[in-house]
């Protein structure tokens, strides 16, 4: 059963075609992958998932609903959570209040409520307090809770995206680039909490440059190139597909890569 | 110790009645308590503005229109139509508050430079208009207010004034905490924060732009009425751009997303020009002076950038 599924889905700016003509379905409670070389249309396709960008042309299918042109907080609000490659963490806010902001949508305070101080808002504060120390533990950030989001590190942000992302309760979360800059340990706990994510039930789009973890943790990769599909399938049929090869090596080389493997 | 009261939810606010119930007795004639006054209803002008500006990040240039608006809109109808006052005030709050959701809807869709210079536009049209409109506003000789009545009962002198402006205040404050410290407080900062961020974690920025926008210009207005019905007279000056700017070098003195410091940056620059009358054609340089030296010295503004030094001076 396919989650999310587009159609025919292109963006030009300004007479370049970033993405063109793509056609294809993530099913649900897999990792999906987007690859492709730099200015592939990697982060173009993530910003029509999510509504940031309207596509030129073509439309999105998300849980039987029809998005194509609606808002960045309309596809949050039917399910669909991301994080950025270039952060776009609230620094002028601490790690808590970050992930607190997520839970705006899925909570109920009609602004009468708010400005008179209603009683019931302290116990539902409370709660959703606690949920979000709880989403920030799950990340891997219990120790940074009170702190600050503008005296974290950089890896640290990374999962506070990610646990910001998880309190809007998405079906389909999709991560920008989640492990680029981090070390190895960081990527490896990275890869350790995209597995959590998929065992619990959501669905997850990653796009990466680190192979080796893409390779890892895919159900199914999309290759993109020049904005168009490039190839679609497993982790194998991907990696033995020459025109990827191509694509990543130049043609020179692709015959000698696919013959040494990764 | 005032550090950490001022930090706590209500800590903040019992001070500041504190503050309101003392105060008098250093007031010792009445020309210190129309100064209070007039701290008091800029306090509350910027407070709202503090709520638009500081904490969601939008930028007004105009917020000296809305005050205006208010304070013609109660002196016309009280004076020109015979309204009662309390209704005159409340029809004229909504009318601001309507004409800011109509503005608001297209020009918040502006930000930064284009935000400002659209507010500083609308801000120049309420001006002329009502300079120009002299049948009804009186012109740029300004005209006579009826002054508030409660139960037939005139409310009139500054000390009676001094409560009602001070109560005013503690309640605009108060909704102004509230907010904050809610999950529409926490939408607006993450506006502030990040645009894209909070439209992808299920903000509608426009709706919470347009919202705070409004919010903002009620503040102003119920200031602005309550200033035209405790003076008995208003003129076009304080409906110029260069109120406008008094308002923001408040906010932005006191500290960005402070409601106390709204209240302190108030309480400062209404006094300054008080204490430098002899200087009065050098009011603007002094606050263009005060906007520059904050900026570079103080960027987060001074009860922010007093707060964090207590903060870090404590063991």
């Amino acid at each position: 059963m396919s989650l999310l599924s587009v159609e025919q889905l292109s963006k030009e700016f300004g007479g370049v075609r970033a993405v063109a003509d793509l056609q294809f379905s993530i099913p649900a409670g897999k990792v999906f992958s987007i690859i492709g070389p730099n200015g592939a249309g990697k982060t173009t396709l993530l910003n029509l998932l999510t509504g940031v960008y309207t596509p030129s042309l073509g439309r999105i299918h998300f849980a039987d609903r029809d998005l194509t042109g609606q808002p960045p907080h309309v596809f949050a609000a039917s399910g669909i959570g991301r994080t950025f490659q270039n952060l776009q963490v609230f620094f002028n806010m601490t790690a808590l209040e970050n992930v607190m902001v997520g839970r705006y949508l899925r909570e109920s305070c009609s602004l009468t409520a708010a400005l008179l101080r209603f009683p019931g808002l302290g116990r539902s504060e409370a709660a959703t307090r606690a949920e979000c120390e709880e989403l920030l533990r799950f990340v891997g950030l219990g120790q940074y809770v009170q702190a600050e989001s503008d005296a974290m590190p950089y890896g640290a942000l990374k999962r506070l995206e990610i646990a910001r992302a998880l309190a809007t309760k998405p079906r389909l979360l999709l991560l920008d680039e989640p492990a680029a800059g981090l070390n190895p340990t960081e990527t490896l706990e990275v890869d350790h909490l995209i597995s959590r994510l998929a065992a619990s039930g959501i669905t997850v789009v990653l796009v990466e440059h680190n192979m080796r973890l893409v390779m890892g943790v895919s159900d199914h990769i999309l290759v993109l190139d020049y904005g168009r599909q490039l190839a679609e399938g497993t982790a194998d049929e991907v990696r033995r597909n020459p025109r990827v090869i191509e694509a990543y090596l130049g043609s020179d080389t692709a015959a000698a890569a696919a013959q040494g493997g990764d | 110790m005032f550090g950490r009261l001022a930090a706590s939810r209500f800590g903040g606010l019992a001070v500041l009645a504190a503050i309101v119930l003392v105060l008098p007795l250093a007031l010792v004639n009445n020309y210190y308590y129309e100064v209070a006054i007039l701290v008091g209803l800029n306090a509350i002008v910027c407070v709202g503005l503090n709520l638009l500006i500081g904490y969601a990040g939008q930028i007004s240039l105009g917020h000296a229109g809305f005050f205006g608006l208010g304070a013609y809109g109660s002196a016309i109808l009280t004076a020109r139509y015979g309204w009662p006052p309390f209704a005159a005030m409340a029809a004229a709050t909504l009318g601001v508050a309507l004409l800011a959701w109509i503005v608001g809807r297209p020009i918040l869709r502006l930000r930064g430079h284009y935000l400002a210079m659209a507010t500083l536009g609308m801000g120049i049209i309420i001006s002329i208009v009502i300079v120009t409109e002299d049948r009804l506003t009186g012109g740029p000789d300004g005209m006579a207010v009826p002054p508030l009545t409660l139960f037939g009962l005139a409310l009139a002198g500054e000390r009676l004034w001094y409560w009602i402006v001070g109560a005013g205040l503690l309640v605009a404050v108060w909704l102004a905490l509230n907010l904050v410290d809610s999950p529409h407080g926490r939408a607006l900062r993450a506006l502030h924060g990040s645009e894209i961020g909070a439209e992808v974690t299920g903000i509608d920025s426009a709706r919470h732009k347009v919202r705070v926008f409004v919010i903002s210009a009620i503040y102003a207005a119920l200031a602005g009425s309550l200033t035209a019905h405790y003076a008995g007279f208003i003129t076009p000056g304080k409906v110029t751009f260069f109120h406008s700017i008094e308002l923001v070098t408040m906010v932005v003195f006191g500290g960005m997303a402070s409601t106390f410091g709204a209240v302190v940056g108030a309480a400062v620059l209404t006094m300054l020009p008080q204490a430098l009358t002899l200087f009065k054609e050098y009011e603007m340089v002094v606050f263009g002076a005060v906007m520059m030296l904050t900026m570079i010295f103080m960027p987060k503004g001074l009860v922010p950038t007093l707060a964090s030094r207590f903060a870090a001076g404590r063991p």
